[in-house]
């Protein structure tokens, strides 16, 4: 068993005339957990799609478990599982029911199973309701069985196409627990979200906008490859001092965080410029550090630039 | 490798998932059972060919025994009930265009004297002939109860040259409904079965249930399984219960073999399921699916199976249409079980055709359907 779980190169798919994804390359190693992010429309469901082998390429080639997306895609879907970002479950069968079927669908042996969903819905805190039927179910609960669902046939990869969207946060972290266990046991995971505190805990993450993946590296370089410092301002009047600022340097490089201002500055010189402006204002300053950015910071900024760029 | 093999474990596990769907649907399940039966009381009752009585007006311009005596021979024969003695045609023409007439008997004021010189006597049959079908048959009788008069007039030495002693086989008393029942159940059974499995497949496109699906190793050949056993079940309940009907309530006798009505009804089914699997292989929405599923069995199945009108009377290339209609075989074997009890190696060019509809059409639906979305 080679250790890359995923290899992608120059993948894209066409929709008429538009390009839902384009010039995809990627590796994911076995073991990692790989997290998606992008806006709404990135392509994310489309690339996840094509990857799972329910969704044909238009162009370029992805081998996923070791088999090409083109000529094996029964045999990745034996060996993965994939979690679509609409709730699939059938409303009317119960917990048990569900769980059960997808044992059959994936032939799972019969003297395996009842310890595994024992221990799925356990896992998932759904054991009180394995009678219930799934449409009666939480839409948290219901996600935690469309994992347990995914996961009762231990596959070697799992696709999670934003599972945890709407989710309240006590199931989520439940969610990201389970995630965790299975990490441990070398499942690969590759999961999208619009959670950047999801994204945080992923051992890569790629960034995907337009269609393109932008940016992609582990949580840390990403934020380490962001030009220049981010500096944190602390002022009595946040919101006059953002005005000020925002007028001489442009709007989007100043963002509001609770009661701090968040700035970029790509230099020395810059930072001098800033405190100018706002003694101009007639603002002082409290408190000044340069902060780590966090993975909100890198995506905006990456995601402004591309527009920036699409635009000139 | 395993993933290309076809699984009994996840066809059974299809086949119980689609009857969970149905059992705890009330409203599929209503849907089910009741249709078929209501549709039979429906077109059971509507649908006949018989014509109970005939109205008929009356113009004697003779008034003479003889003539009153001829005119008597016409509420006899229980066909006919005088509805108008009349004085006039203008009367006469009211009636008829009213509709309240189908005949009108005119007869001319020397009925009896030319009857007495044995010379023949002349009346004169007016037919409402806007619905052609009962003004035939209303002739006809208008005409055998004329002959009959005819010969009771004739000199008793006189034999006829020859006796015509008319039989009809297999539904004696001609009545309309012996036929019509068993070609009712074919073609309402045609359009349930269809209409069942259509809405299957697309259902679970619609729900988002399929993307979950066709991401899993199962086959399409066990999809489509999983899907119409269920259905397969509730259409023999379907045909068996048509059947009961058709012979408690509506009287049609049931002279065939029952073992045989059963294979095929099974012969049916497969391919009528089939064709609902396709049409949702091809429609994937329920509203589309469902109505792509009556066009392309209702009409077809009412019109050109032989139910109501002969094929042999079509045009030529209707008739060559009327091939690729399956409840066209149904219709013809299910009438020949009913009456004629004849065995099966005598329709066997129907079952032929009813087994090669069925596999056609499970294979073409089988090649369309894709595991892949868009």
């Amino acid at each position: 068993m080679s250790d890359i779980a995923l290899a992608v190169s120059g993948l894209g798919r066409a929709f008429g005339e538009m390009w839902a994804v384009r010039g995809l390359d990627l590796e994911v190693q076995r073991g990692e957990i790989f997290g998606l992010v992008g806006p709404d429309g990135a392509g994310k469901t489309t690339t996840m799609r094509m990857l799972t082998g329910i969704l044909a390429a238009s162009e370029g080639q992805a081998t996923v478990a070791g088999f090409s997306i083109h000529d094996d895609a029964e045999a990745i879907k034996a060996r993965i599982s994939y979690m679509s970002q609409r709730f699939g479950l059938y409303g009317d069968l119960t917990v048990e029911e569900n769980l059960r079927f997808y044992a059959d669908l994936y032939e799972v042996p019969r003297r395996d199973r009842e310890p595994l969903e024992e221990k799925l819905l356990g896992f998932s805190n759904l054991t009180p309701f394995r009678k219930r039927q799934a449409r009666n179910l939480s839409g948290g609960m219901k996600q935690k069985l469309g994992l347990a669902c995914a996961l009762i046939h231990k596959p070697e990869i799992l696709f999670l196409d934003e599972p945890t969207n709407g989710v309240d946060p006590v199931s989520r972290r439940d969610f990201w627990r389970i995630l965790y266990a299975m990490l441990k046991k070398g499942v690969t995971i590759f999961v999208s979200t619009a959670y950047l505190d999801e994204a945080e805990r992923c051992s890569r993450v790629g960034l995907m906008h337009r269609g393109r993946l932008i940016r992609c590296d582990t949580p840390q370089k990403l934020k380490e490859g962001l030009p220049g410092q981010l500096l944190e301002l602390e002022t009595g009047q946040p919101r006059d001092a953002r005005e000020a600022l925002a007028a001489q340097l442009g709007s989007s490089r100043v963002s509001l965080f609770g009661g701090m201002l968040h700035l970029y500055t790509e230099d020395a010189a810059e930072a001098e410029q800033i405190r100018a402006i706002l003694q101009q204002a007639g603002i002082a300053v409290l408190a000044e550090k340069i902060i780590t950015p966090t993975l909100e910071d890198v995506f905006i900024h990456w995601v402004t630039r591309d527009d920036a760029e699409a635009a000139a | 490798m395993k993933p290309r093999t076809f699984s009994w474990i996840r066809l059974w596990a299809l086949v119980k998932k689609e009857f969970i769907h149905i059992v705890r649907d009330p409203r599929s399940l209503a849907m089910a059972f009741l249709m078929p039966l209501i549709l039979l009381i429906l077109f059971g009752y509507a649908i006949t060919m018989d014509i109970k009585t005939l109205n008929l007006v009356v113009y004697d311009q003779d008034k003479s025994a003889a003539s009153r005596h001829y005119v008597e021979g016409f509420p006899a024969s229980s066909y006919f009930s005088v509805v108008a003695t009349v004085e006039n045609y203008a009367d006469v023409r009211a009636l008829l265009d009213q509709g309240r007439a189908h005949l009108a008997l005119v007869i001319p004021p020397h009925f009896a004297r030319d009857l007495e010189q044995g010379r023949s006597a002349r009346v004169q049959v007016l037919a409402d002939g806007s619905d052609a079908n009962t003004a035939t048959i209303a002739l006809g009788y208008a005409e055998a109860i004329t002959n009959r008069f005819s010969t009771t007039r004739l000199d008793s030495k006189v034999e006829l040259a020859v006796d015509n002693r008319l039989r009809v086989w297999y539904n004696p008393e001609l009545k309309s409904r012996w036929f019509i029942i068993p070609g009712l159940i074919a073609v309402i059974m045609t359009v349930i079965t269809a209409l069942l499995t259509s809405l299957t497949v697309s259902r679970e496109w619609e729900s988002g249930t399929m993307e979950q699906l066709i991401a899993t190793p199962v086959q399409p050949i066990e999809l489509f399984l999983g899907k119409m056993a269920p259905y397969f079940v509730i259409g023999v309940l379907d045909v068996l219960f048509s059947v009961a009907m058709g012979v408690w309530v509506f009287d049609v006798p049931l002279r065939g073999s029952f073992l045989f009505l059963l294979g095929v009804t099974a012969m049916f089914l497969v391919g009528g399921l089939s064709l609902g699997i396709m049409v949702s292989t091809i429609a994937k929405s329920q509203l589309v699916a469902s109505q792509l599923a009556m066009v392309v069995t209702f009409l077809p199945a009412f019109l050109l199976s032989g139910f109501l009108y002969s094929i042999d009377n079509m045009p030529r290339f209707l008739q060559a249409v009327t091939h690729v209609v399956q409840a066209r075989y149904f219709v013809e074997v299910l009438k020949n079980i009913f009456l004629k009890a004849s065995p099966p190696a005598f329709v066997a060019g129907d079952l032929i055709f009813l087994g090669l509809f069925a596999v056609a059409v499970f294979a073409v639906a089988l090649g369309k359907f894709r595991k892949k979305l868009a």
